[in-house]
């Protein structure tokens, strides 16, 4: 059986990836669910679930000055290019001191210190969960705060997520993903078997629609399907954003009204569907079940 | 001095309060959208763009005669963006940090470093607002090279007003890292408490001054209001939950000049920013004194 992967993106954020998601999780039988959004993880919130086990996860390294063995002759400071060298340390003295938020972990300082002062210096910079929830297995994360790396922390969650999937038999696998177009979008996309992007009736969302779409489109062979969600908000709006996909050839696999509801649910600590039977929830369903059987086809 | 609007969750009115800060501030002042993944800012301030700059980061290029396959390129990279093998070295610029680090260790001196694009910096006025905005390439993984870029293009002592991207890691973190003062955007939702909560602790570890818009606000959850209060955090103002912001939003206009009354909201906003900044200093030379 091959494992099916759906990626929820929006490019502009507070659209509502993650209340959709969540409802899908809610809906779907039978598979694993990831909130790969690393850097403002909100999945957990509206999934019931326990912790079943927690790692640590190694993201990059960070160069460290040990003060004894330094003679402050601005090597380092010379060679980084993120000025991530002070040359006066904590304790007020003439030697290099290295700035955690700015150090890329490059390791140039590290090869050129005269005195072999500096060492890089693997960091700890989040963690990961495996949970049960209600609806199955449910892999999330913390990524530390100013910590880099989300898109290798993407990269381990999905490549652990398949794992988890063969395990227990599943067939699909839900993906929350980021904001934006950048690394943690990229990694969550990567290889994936279907991309929905979930956008609104504004200037802003049709102008980050755009942009993700042209990012999808580089995949070539992801295909992409597009939500409306809040589209009664600019109708207007709604009709262009309609006119795009038809242009660009892209699915809409679904248009969701604006309903207070689903601040409601976020509030109750469960998904949408699971708070309510209204039309927004009928909506939800509706749209799965068309994602459900074109990934499945 | 550089103020700066930030949020951990997406979508919760950071560009609204910025631009519209913007435009109330009766001074020389200067908007930068440094959320070049998704730059909106220019939606609402139309600009007329006067100067546009292609930005590059240094990749290293190999210069295969001079190159002896000796490896050291290839051990030195943390990254990875470089590998060497039996007659043939392989570069990968996506994972390319630019640090130059493999051309420095070449014994033969075989690799030199070129300029890969990865977006554009322009700039231009609207009104009596300077503007500026980073544009990350589509495809690029790597913002913050492009926020350091462009934010390069900031007048020294111009007031400024940044529009920070979104989340808590690096990219926030590079656009924030120069600012004197941060506004924080929230929702009064679970999912933008939950992101708040990030955000005000990596601003701690910052070590940089801030306060609070709690924007949305409707009288059902008061939870942003009590973590305020029980952290101690200023908050600075509150923009109801209006369906006309919305739909202004939604058009891509400035709710201050289309919604009576919003000149005012912002205008406060910018006062008490003020006010939160002098006390701050206060603070810090009282401790000074101590």
């Amino acid at each position: 059986m091959q494992i099916k992967e759906l990626v929820i993106i929006s490019g502009k954020g507070g659209t509502g990836k993650t209340s959709i998601a969540a409802s899908f999780a809610a809906l779907a039988r039978n598979k694993v669910t990831v909130d790969c959004d690393v850097d403002a993880a909100n999945m957990h919130i509206v999934m019931n679930h326990d912790i079943q086990r927690k790692k640590g996860f190694k993201g990059g390294k960070e160069a460290y000055v040990d003060p004894d063995l330094c003679t402050g002759c601005g090597t380092c400071f010379d060679h980084c290019r993120y000025n991530a060298v002070k040359m006066i340390d904590k304790l007020g003295k003439d030697k290099a001191f290295i700035e955690d938020i700015s150090c890329e972990g490059c390791g140039v300082c590290v090869e050129f210190c005269p005195e072999g002062a500096v060492t890089l210096i693997q960091q700890t910079s989040g963690e990961w969960y495996i949970s049960n929830s209600s609806f199955g297995p449910f892999i999330h994360a913390r990524l530390g705060i100013a910590q880099e790396n989300s898109g290798k922390l993407v990269t381990l969650l999905r490549l652990n997520s398949r794992i988890l999937a063969k395990e227990n038999d599943c067939e699909l696998i839900i993906i929350d993903g980021s904001p934006g177009i950048g690394c943690p979008v990229i990694a969550s996309i990567t290889a994936s078997s279907m991309v929905l992007a979930v956008t609104e009736p504004t200037l802003s969302g049709i102008h980050d629609l755009e942009r993700i779409v042209e990012l999808v489109k580089g995949f070539k062979t992801i295909p992409l399907t597009v939500c409306i969600n809040k589209y009664d908000i600019n109708i207007e709006i709604t009709k262009e954003i309609e006119k795009y996909c038809a242009a660009n050839k892209l699915c809409i696999v679904g248009s969701l009204p604006y309903d207070y509801l689903v601040t409601k649910a976020q509030i109750a600590g469960v998904s949408v569907v699971e708070y309510t039977g209204a039309r927004i929830a009928l909506s939800i369903k509706k749209m799965w079940r068309k994602i459900y059987y074109s990934l499945i086809q | 001095m550089i103020i700066a609007v930030a949020s951990g969750k997406g979508g919760t009115g950071k560009t609204t309060v910025s631009t519209n800060l913007t435009y109330v501030i009766d001074e020389d002042v200067c908007l930068v959208d440094l959320d070049v993944e998704e730059p909106n800012c220019h939606i609402f301030l139309k600009p007329e763009f006067e100067y546009s700059e292609n930005v590059g980061i240094p990749i290293p290029e190999v210069d295969i005669d001079a190159c002896d396959f000796c490896g050291e390129c290839g051990k030195f990279c943390e990254f990875s963006a470089i590998i060497s093998l039996k007659n043939k070295i392989l570069t990968f610029p996506d994972l390319c940090h630019g640090c130059g680090g493999c051309a420095l260790v070449c014994p033969k001196k075989a690799i030199i470093e070129v300029k890969k694009n990865i977006g554009t910096v322009e700039k231009g006025r609207s009104g009596n607002i300077d503007f500026i905005h980073g544009r990350l390439n589509i495809g690029e993984a790597m913002s913050p090279p492009m926020i350091r870029e462009t934010k390069k293009h900031i007048e020294t002592g111009q007031l400024t007003v940044i529009d920070a991207p979104p989340g808590t890691s690096c990219p926030v973190i590079e656009a924030v890292k120069g600012a004197d003062y941060i506004i924080l955007v929230t929702e009064p939702t679970p999912f933008g408490l939950n992101d708040l909560a990030l955000t005000v602790e990596m601003l701690q570890k910052l070590k940089k001054p801030f306060g609070i818009v709690v924007n949305r606000s409707t009288p059902d959850c008061r939870s942003v209001h009590d973590f305020c209060l029980d952290s101690g955090i200023r908050l600075l103002a509150e923009i109801t939950n209006d369906r006309k912001i919305a739909e202004v939003y939604s058009r891509g206009e400035l709710v201050v000049e289309q919604v009576p009354g919003y000149i005012e909201v912002f205008k406060r906003i910018y006062r008490e920013v003020l006010d939160d900044i002098d006390k701050k200093i206060d603070n810090n030379i009282f401790r000074i004194k101590e």
